[in-house]
């Protein structure tokens, strides 16, 4: 990472965490190095860099958040922003359960140690509900059953930039770190995506 | 707005140094006794808040000493955190998203810059006339009536409270009082000390001598020993403080006592607010206070009442 980039997402975060005042919330779970896939509720364009700014940051040099490559790959200015400051994976994105190439992206970042930041909902809610997550999610556990699959909870990031509005307000948002999760023996498709997702909402209780 | 930095301003802010000195030691004494689980908590909540106190201070009189300015930064920046705590936990719905960047990066910085160029007309009028007419006229463009009213008077109630309210306390220094120009400063000095000593002094009397409970389903920490307590030793301090203000003794006093009782109201409708919202601070910003919201409920209420009653008698 140059100098200029290193410069960049330390404001990036530093100005996140200012707006959102967010802080991760560790809950039956600490911050680690290991490669782990760290799966989030999705409702906000900041959802992304909350995460990431909310890791510590010896943590944030080695997860790479998932993004969507024809949005993030517009303009130049998006896609140093995702490529070089957020060190993002841009994967193509295609109907349905994602494309082939792009779960095989992923779990070849995992096996070479790097961390991920997934949203399996797919798209962004309107923050009033979790919507039902994609099979990308299990076809990750199914490939890579050591890594840990860290469920995160993010909370009011919604109020703070909703969907097509291109100004935040301030209001604090949170993200919640839970226990982590692995594919259980013989577990089917449907019934970890439900578990999964229930980890997401279990995080929210109380909020 | 030059403030003259008199002898009188110095022996308030030995005093308060003095205070704190005092109340570190006697911290550092308890801390050493203490042997119960149970006393331990409430000693270090104790310690925490005696060091936030330090911080607040030190704060307090970095601004103060850039003349004025500094002051109207400062409690312009203590609105908008308490802004933003108080909507963060009062839901609002998406159709209020342009209404609360109204709220936060027009209504509450122009209020400020109102009373840093003194201008006292648009100053009194500016939030209950144009920001709260401008509210539900913003909400409504947006074209969700879902709880229009509640949502409005949300809106509505976190502008009067955590800006209008609290930016009458830098607003002292714009009055002009015949025989006391440029002496304003100790008049702010004057509200924040009564106030803040009320709390402190309600909450030594609750803790030592406290029995009977006010109103326990609102605030189970409030006790008719601890309140009558608090209120009497800080309009007594406000008394003995005289000689800072344009007041003789016993107007002193009784303004005191009008600025404390005050306080205590708004501490009860902030603990009402939190009790409606199922929840115990507003946030977490000040060590052993809570949120900022948390610390400056009693002067939200006291300030603009102080203001006005002063303005009007010496004015």
């Amino acid at each position: 990472m140059s100098a200029a980039t290193s410069l960049a997402a330390g404001l990036l975060a530093g100005l996140t965490r200012l707006i959102t005042g967010v802080r991760a919330r560790w809950v039956c779970t600490a911050p680690s190095t290991a490669a782990r896939v760290y799966f989030a509720n999705h409702a906000s364009h900041l959802d992304t860099l909350v995460i990431w700014a909310s890791l510590p940051k010896a943590l944030r040099t080695r997860v790479r958040p998932v993004a969507a490559a024809d949005y993030w790959g517009k303009s130049r200015l998006r896609r140093w922003l995702a490529t070089e400051v957020l060190n993002a994976l841009l994967v193509e994105r295609s109907g349905g359960s994602g494309s082939r190439e792009a779960l095989h992206s992923l779990v070849t970042t995992l096996k070479a140690g790097d961390s991920l930041i997934l949203f399996p909902e797919g798209t962004r809610g309107d923050g009033s509900a979790v919507g039902a997550l994609r099979p990308g999610l299990y076809f990750v556990a199914e490939q890579c059953p050591d890594v840990e699959l860290i469920p995160v909870h993010l909370h009011n990031l919604s109020r703070i930039l909703p969907k097509g509005e291109l100004l935040p307000v301030p209001i604090m948002g949170s993200a919640t770190f839970g226990a982590p999760m692995h594919l259980r023996p013989g577990e089917h498709r449907d019934s970890f995506l439900n578990r999964a997702r229930a980890a997401i909402l279990d995080l929210g209780e109380g909020q | 707005m030059n403030l003259v930095w008199d002898q009188q301003l110095l022996i308030l802010l030995g005093g308060i140094a003095g205070l704190l000195i005092l109340s570190s030691l006697i911290g550092l004494l308890l801390d050493r006794r203490v042997r119960t689980e149970s006393a331990r908590a409430v000693v270090d909540n104790l310690n925490a808040r005696i060091r936030s106190w330090w911080v607040m201070t030190a704060v307090f009189v970095v601004a103060l000493a850039t003349g004025g300015v500094g002051s109207v930064i400062l409690f312009g920046l203590v609105s908008f955190v308490a802004l933003r705590e108080f909507i963060t936990l009062t839901p609002t719905r998406r159709a209020d998203h342009r209404t609360l960047f109204w709220a936060f990066f027009v209504f509450a910085p122009v209020q400020y810059v109102l009373v840093g160029i003194q201008w006292y007309g648009l100053f009194v009028i500016f939030i209950p006339v144009y920001a709260f007419l401008f509210v539900p006229v913003r909400s409504v463009l947006a074209g969700d009536t879902e709880d229009f009213l509640a949502r409005t008077a949300k809106i509505q109630w976190g502008l009067m409270i955590a800006v209008y309210c609290v930016s009458h306390a830098p607003a002292l220094l714009m009055l002009q009082i015949p025989g006391y120009e440029g002496q304003q400063a100790k008049l702010l000095l004057f509200l924040i000390v009564v106030v803040q000593l009320s709390d402190v002094l309600q909450y030594v009397f609750g803790k030592t001598l406290g029995k009977h409970r006010i109103l326990p389903r609102i605030s189970p920490n409030k006790t008719w020993e601890g309140t009558l307590g608090g209120i009497a030793g800080a309009s007594l301090v406000g008394a003995l403080l005289w000689w800072t203000t344009p007041f003789t003794p016993w107007t002193s006093g009784a303004i005191a006592l009008l600025v404390c009782t005050l306080g205590f109201t708004g501490g009860l409708v902030m603990s009402a607010i939190k009790r409606d919202r199922g929840i115990k601070d507003f946030g977490s910003l000040i060590e052993g206070h809570g949120g900022m919201m948390d610390r400056i409920d009693s002067l939200c209420f006291a300030a603009p009442v102080f203001f006005h009653v002063v303005r009007y008698f010496y004015g």
